[in-house]
């Protein structure tokens, strides 16, 4: 049985698994992933890496979650 | 993405930037976005006008950004958090006139201002939350996790991987990836905070915690921690 602080912590540390883009370029590639993810489309496809960043990084991951909702507002 | 098929176990690096915006710059396919540069790239009052209307726009933005945050910055004033809101919005309109023609035209031109004002305001805030307090950069909530006794419930490979990374923290790190994986990950020290109190950049500090990350993966790999536990931790 797991404990949940003890894996919220590795998590953290280890980051994602697979591949993942950087901070320059998740910025670059915010407004077309957000438009695409809002237009029901493919986002990952389009920008791979970028969903394995947003899992790795909290500053990006806020950034992606204010625009993706400010567009939806 | 070149750089991924060298891929080897324990060494997952981060992909290298498109090519230059310029040689790929495109019409956008929507209205709006072509009246939107067909305006701030004109002359005169047409240009002023969109100027005005585009500083309303991300000024509109930076105050979304202060709203969601509103809560983690109850001890700070309202009218500091409208000058935090407005001088974001400021540097984003320099921001956005200066990289215009890095707009490639495969957003909405709406969606690709408002990001230069979300990231302005949010590093600002964050930097703001953060000021007056000492960041943290010792691994203490490590020490203290790794040291309470396993439940006798607890999964046992999880006692082995806490071990494992507590070995490879200290041992198989750098001392300035020790640091910044200890800053950003154990101790939540936002990244723009550390990069302005270590006088880096959110994408160097960011390469410098990827490398740790794979670091550790390789070394619990190589202790023979089981692929399929670490798939957990995705």
């Amino acid at each position: 049985m797991d404990r949940p602080d003890v894996m919220e912590a590795l998590q953290r540390l280890l980051g994602p698994a697979g591949p993942e883009i950087g901070c320059d370029e998740c910025f670059d590639e915010l407004d077309r992933y957000v438009d695409l993810e809002l237009a029901g489309r493919d986002a990952e496809g389009a920008v791979p890496g970028m969903g394995a960043h947003l899992a790795g990084c909290p500053a990006c991951r806020e950034e992606h979650a204010s625009l993706r909702a400010l567009v939806a507002h | 993405m070149s750089t991924l098929a060298t891929t080897t176990p324990g060494r997952a690096p981060l992909r290298s930037r498109r090519a230059p915006a310029a040689s790929r710059t495109v019409t956008p396919h929507d209205p709006e976005s072509r009246r939107w540069l067909r305006d701030l790239r004109g002359g005169g009052a047409l240009h002023d006008d969109a100027v005005r209307r585009l500083h309303a726009l991300l000024l509109r933005a930076a105050r979304f950004e202060v709203g969601r945050r509103r809560e983690a910055l109850a001890h700070v004033r309202g009218d500091e958090l409208e000058d935090i809101a407005t001088q974001a919005a400021d540097d984003a309109l320099m921001g956005v006139l200066r990289r215009l023609d890095d707009f490639r035209g495969d957003s909405r031109f709406t969606t690709w201002a408002y990001k230069f004002a979300l990231l302005e305001s949010a590093v600002r805030l964050r930097r703001r939350a953060w000021q007056g307090r000492e960041v943290p950069m010792e691994p203490e909530s490590w020490t203290l996790l790794a040291a309470q006794q396993p439940t006798p419930h607890e999964d046992a490979v999880q006692a082995e991987v806490l071990g494992a990374v507590g070995r490879a923290i200290r041992e198989a790190l750098t001392p300035r990836q020790r640091e910044v994986l200890v800053a950003l990950a154990l101790n939540g020290v936002p990244i723009d905070v550390l990069a302005q109190r270590l006088g880096s950049t959110r994408g160097a500090l960011y390469k410098t915690l990827h490398d740790a990350r794979r670091k550790l993966r390789a070394e619990l790999t190589a202790e023979g921690i089981a692929p399929d536990w670490l798939e957990r931790t995705r």
